[in-house]
């Protein structure tokens, strides 16, 4: 699933338009965070106000929130990158002529995904040494006689399937919701060319039917990449506190 | 579409859980760049500028907190020196009048003493000058009485011995008299 490159123009393979919004959304963050921070007035301005609304959400709403205690703060550039590395991204597919999610290629979604799982096994083994591989697979307070169908799920779903669902939920999301106003598009098209007149009146219903899911998509753009944040930072504060799950 | 992906050359279907290694690096190296970025700048500036605020605030608080403390105390101050101050001038004004009052007391023992001094003076002077009166009156009577009687008589009362038995016996009768009269 790889459009043509735009470097060289129409390639297989080189630099596209995915790789371009990418970069455009780092210098986009970068640019509006540094400006928005850089006064630090006590009294802030619109800019800063804004800023530090988006900052709090990620470092109050979710750093703090899930993580919590006193080295919280700690987590909170990763998790803040995340959230708007993500959302960015994502809104790219709301916007008219971009009109791309770059989490719609599955190889964003895995890099970040990778990215959390490596930080949180760090953390974790940092946190409580070798015994948290142990920790984090044999729950407290089971019978013994269960743990041989216990643990085999718990190394499943906390190994192997975390990072999996964590980065294919971003991009199946994604995709789906490109695809589906793709789909419309393509279809008001075909409708329209139609030389019946109750076959191009359709058109108007697909219409009707592509807004509506426009709207739904750029929810699940928003949720979608407050969802990864989330799911971090639940799994950061899983590996700290894994002696008391 | 498959014409599409056969023009281009790919053999397969493409699978869409297969990525493509140039984006998976220009994701990595555009997240680490912007991550880069919000370690270095972005989360110490929004911390610093917080930590200001809240210090700001608490700072306005204690400081608001410590003059509320410094009024009450200089309010306690106040009050207790105008007490000190009510007692200290009713202490002054008990002690004028009592002063006062001695004052008087001395004055007016003065005065009756004094008043006793020359009342007492004055009947002395009156008994000295009565006394005196009275002999000068007893020796002059006497011899004008005598004079007197004899111009009257005419006959001698030269005879010393006799005149003086007249001359007592007129004085005590007439000293009885005036007790008569005193009394």
């Amino acid at each position: 699933m790889h459009l043509p490159a735009i470097l060289p123009w129409g390639a297989a393979d080189g630099f596209s338009k995915q790789m371009l919004l990418v970069i455009l959304s780092v210098v986009i963050i970068a640019a509006f965070f540094v400006a928005a921070a850089r006064k630090g007035q006590l009294v802030p301005g619109k800019l800063q106000f804004a800023g530090e609304s988006a900052y709090g959400f990620v470092r109050n709403g979710i750093a703090k929130d899930i993580i919590g205690g006193n080295d919280f703060i700690k987590y909170v550039p990763l998790l803040f990158s995340l959230f708007f590395f993500i959302l960015v991204n994502n809104i790219y597919g709301a916007v008219p002529v971009l009109q791309l999610p770059s989490f719609s290629h599955v190889g964003g979604a895995y890099v970040l995904a990778a990215l959390v799982y490596f930080t949180w096994i760090v953390i974790g083994v940092k946190k409580n040494g070798l015994k948290y591989f142990k920790l984090a697979v044999v729950p407290s307070g089971v019978p013994w006689y269960i743990l041989p169908i216990v643990i085999p799920i718990e190394i499943i779903s906390n190994f192997v399937v975390r990072p999996v669902t964590h980065s294919l939920r971003l991009f199946a999301t994604m995709l789906a919701g490109h695809l589906i106003v793709m789909i419309a598009g393509s279809g008001i098209d075909f409708l329209l060319a139609q030389e019946n007149w109750l076959l191009k009146g359709t058109s108007v219903l697909v219409l009707a039917g592509a807004v509506a899911m426009y709207m739904l998509e750029a929810l699940i753009m928003v949720l979608q990449a407050y969802v990864f944040t989330l799911l971090t930072a639940i799994y950061i504060e899983g590996a700290l506190h894994a002696d008391s799950h | 579409m498959d014409q599409l992906i056969l023009a281009s050359g790919e053999s397969s279907a493409p699978n869409p859980l297969v990525p493509n290694i140039t984006e998976m690096i220009v994701v990595l190296l555009g997240f680490l760049v912007l991550l880069f970025i919000v370690v270095k700048f972005v989360v110490p500036m929004f911390e610093k500028t917080f930590a200001e605020r809240a210090e700001a605030i608490e700072g306005g608080i204690a400081k608001a907190e410590k003059a509320q403390a410094e009024a009450t105390a200089a309010l306690e101050e106040y009050k207790q020196q105008l007490t000190d101050a009510r007692t200290e001038a009713n202490r002054i004004r008990e002690e004028a009048r009592a002063e006062g009052a001695q004052i008087l007391a001395e004055l007016k023992e003065k005065a009756a003493a004094e008043a006793a001094r020359l009342t007492e003076q004055a009947h002395a002077q009156i008994e000295a000058e009565r006394q005196a009166a009275v002999v000068s009156l007893r020796s002059e009577v006497g011899s004008l009485a005598t004079t007197l009687a004899g111009r009257i008589v005419g006959e001698s009362l030269e005879d010393d011995a006799r005149a003086g038995r007249v001359v007592d016996r007129f004085l005590a009768d007439l000293e009885t008299q005036s007790a008569g009269v005193a009394q």
